[in-house]
């Protein structure tokens, strides 16, 4: 009886399967094609839209493949290393080499320790080295320094994924790496030939700028947001006052400010190079931006949290460090990383005091009246490198928010 | 399905043993309080004043604590009674009277704010839990700074306290992954591991889902039967009949009637208390 009713079971699942598979046949469509019907061509309309979108996307694809293939590109190659690093002594070059050395073998490392959003700063990374060892026109000795990179990174991301108890190490010559690689391009302060900073252009240039400009202004922006709520009015004046009047400026002011008042202050004979002068420029400058940044997120903070951790015996200074600063500074990491990115871009206009970063070297070229006209090329080259390591950047913060934000709603 | 009420069905007993065994530690607890002179007073709060502007919240309220007591403040919303328990922890300041707690004047001397407060526990209406720490880190995080306990003590204490508010196995997670009443189980343990000898709740189920209002107040029940000094504002009339030593009425930022549960409830005194009970009950 139950083996019967089994076989007759049986027998109903076969038939489903077999009226089963012509019904689907009949539809004919794998999902790709219900998911194109469903946006693209849902209707007369859409239908028009999709086309006439598709026509022009096409159109300005091709101009871009035409102006890519047709353009002979020498204007960038020929002066990629200008554009790279500026005016560096070819025979100091190693010191550049090994900071990319110790940035690639970090980047491999936290992407095998951490894993996250590692891997896709390593991929960035890694796929600008190859892309570069790649070209024929570096020279033989850029690809195998950037072939040693890749290794370096690769080596790594081994390390880091095998042994874990690297993570503190790890942390600590990412700390290092900053002070360190910075005095090794500038010599140690005559311990190696010192490189002065007027040879330091191009992306050099821009990268070590918006570093120190980042990195200073981190903890000096965090000092004037929790001035600005201080209880000591002068304090809390001083820093307003500070806030304000620097967002009322224009960025290019301050930089000539600091090119022509900081010597004037200081007697003249500082022996501070522009270089420096522009860094403190960006640095106060952007303190003043970053310091509204957190207030925002200071200011979110419920007053419940104040209350909680006074109510625990915590003095003003532990709860400003153990219960709101890590609070607020997560609520406002969209806020400063856009801050960030726009002093990266903003380096660009170092240019007009007489520096010539990555923008500037490119400009700088394409006045050479050999190149005359041949601007674009560089420019979409400018272009296409600073977009890659700004995106970067914003997909670093997304990924630091999500992961940030993982178990608290 | 099945597998679903067998682990209940478990957690029930396990449930019923931690409680059995937490019971008999109070016994001998409150035993040995008993023995060390019960009549203390530990909290002396007389001719407190505090203004807002020229609104008079408290006016010229006394009342004295002893050691092991249980107070239970009740009172309309307005009326200055969690002001009041804000006041204790210097939360709130005051502008006449005093409050001498276990022996210290709560003055504007930050040494003495910062000594009642160790000797004070707080339970907030809303938890307020720190929302970046997990559960053992809320926890332990006083203990280490403020205390100065070594991590590895400060983490055990802190997950035997966990263990006693029934949620030892949440450590790890984070306060934003569990439910209000196992928060509010949570900032119990938190004010817990700074080992107060008094532990003021100011509503601490007022903000919960009917349905976990019993298992905080299970807690805060042992909790009392431990011997601990409690001052307690709340809505719970079940709770305030069953383990208050006095019930205090405020109205107006005065206190009305002060009196033991049953006379409370059975026989009030004053006009205004009998309204209160009659509205509320």
């Amino acid at each position: 009886m139950i083996d019967e009713r089994l076989h007759i079971k049986g027998e109903m699942d076969s038939r489903l399967e077999v009226t089963d598979a012509p019904r689907l046949k009949q539809d004919g469509q794998t999902p790709f094609f219900k998911a194109l019907k469903k946006n693209l061509f849902d209707g007369p309309k859409n239908t028009l839209l999709t086309l006439l979108t598709a026509l022009f996307s096409g159109l300005v694809l091709y101009q871009v493949v035409q102006f890519a293939v047709t353009n002979s590109w020498d204007v960038v190659y020929i002066h990629l290393r200008l554009l790279m690093i500026g005016q560096y002594p070819l025979e100091e070059l190693w010191r550049l080499w090994f900071a990319l050395y110790y940035a690639s073998l970090m980047i491999g490392g936290t992407w095998g320790l951490f894993k996250g959003a590692g891997k896709a700063v390593a991929l960035t990374f890694g796929s600008v080295f190859l892309a570069f060892a790649i070209i024929p026109w570096t020279t033989l000795n850029t690809t195998l320094n950037l072939v040693a990179c890749l290794l370096l990174m690769a080596g790594g991301y081994l390390l880091g994924s095998r042994f874990s108890v690297l993570k503190i190490p790890a942390l600590v010559l990412w700390a290092l790496y900053f002070p360190l690689t910075l005095g090794l391009i500038m010599g140690f302060g005559g311990l190696l030939d010192p490189v002065l900073s007027r040879y330091w252009g191009g992306w050099l240039l821009t990268v070590i700028l918006a570093s120190v400009a980042i990195i200073g202004c981190f903890p000096l922006g965090i000092l004037l947001a929790l001035g600005r709520r201080s209880e000591l009015p002068v304090v809390r004046y001083f820093c307003i006052a500070y806030i304000e009047l620097v967002r009322g400026t224009p960025l290019i002011m301050v930089l000539f400010i600091g090119q022509l008042l900081i010597p004037l202050f200081l007697g003249g004979q500082t022996g501070m190079d522009n270089v420096t002068r522009a860094m403190i420029a960006y640095v106060f400058f952007a303190a003043a931006y970053l310091a509204e940044d957190v207030r925002g997120g200071l200011q979110s903070i419920p007053g419940g949290q104040y209350e909680a951790a006074q109510a625990l015996g915590l003095n003003k200074i532990k709860t400003t460090f153990f219960i709101i600063l890590p609070q607020a500074l997560k609520a406002v990491i969209p806020a400063m990383v856009g801050l960030f990115i726009t002093i990266l871009k903003d380096t660009s206009l170092v240019a007009i005091i007489g520096l010539s970063d990555f923008l500037g070297t490119a400009r700088r070229i394409s006045n050479n009246p050999e190149y005359l006209g041949r601007y674009l090329e560089l420019y979409v080259f400018v272009a296409v490198f600073y977009f890659i390591f700004c995106y970067l950047m914003a997909y670093v913060s997304r990924y630091l928010e999500r992961s940030l934000s993982k178990g608290s709603r | 399905m099945i597998k679903g009420s067998s682990y209940t069905g478990r957690n029930a007993v396990i449930h019923k043993e931690r409680e059995e065994k937490i019971m008999k530690e109070v016994v001998a607890a409150k035993s040995a309080v008993e023995a060390a002179a019960d009549k203390n007073p530990i909290i002396k709060v007389s001719k407190l004043n505090k203004w807002y502007g020229d609104l008079h919240v408290i006016k010229d309220v006394d009342l004295t604590v002893t050691q092991g007591e249980v107070i239970v403040v009740l009172g309309p919303s307005g009326s200055g009674k969690s002001t009041f328990i804000r006041t204790l922890n210097a939360l709130e300041e005051f502008q006449s009277g005093s409050i001498v707690i276990d022996g210290i004047e709560l003055t504007d001397d930050l040494k003495n704010v910062e000594e009642i407060r160790k000797e004070t526990g707080m339970v907030f209406q809303q938890f307020n839990l720190f929302p970046h720490m997990t559960i053992l880190k809320n926890v332990s995080l006083a203990p280490i700074w403020v205390r100065k306990w070594k991590k590895g003590k400060a983490d055990e204490i802190a997950r035997d306290l966990l263990e006693r508010v029934g949620i030892p196995e949440q450590a790890d997670k984070y306060p934003g992954q569990l439910s209000g009443g196992q928060q509010q189980r949570v900032a119990i343990a938190r004010a817990l591991a700074m080992q107060p000898k008094i532990m003021l709740f100011d509503e601490p189920t007022s903000a919960l889902d009917p349905e976990m209002v019993n298992e905080v107040l299970d807690v805060m029940r042992s909790l009392a039967e431990s011997g601990m000094t409690m001052i307690v504002v709340t809505h719970e009339m079940g709770f305030a009949r069953q383990v208050a030593d006095r019930l205090v009425l405020f109205d107006k930022g005065e206190i009305i009637e002060m009196a033991e549960p049953k006379a409370f409830f059975d026989h009030p005194k004053h006009e205004r208390t009998k309204l209160f009970l009659s509205q509320i009950l």
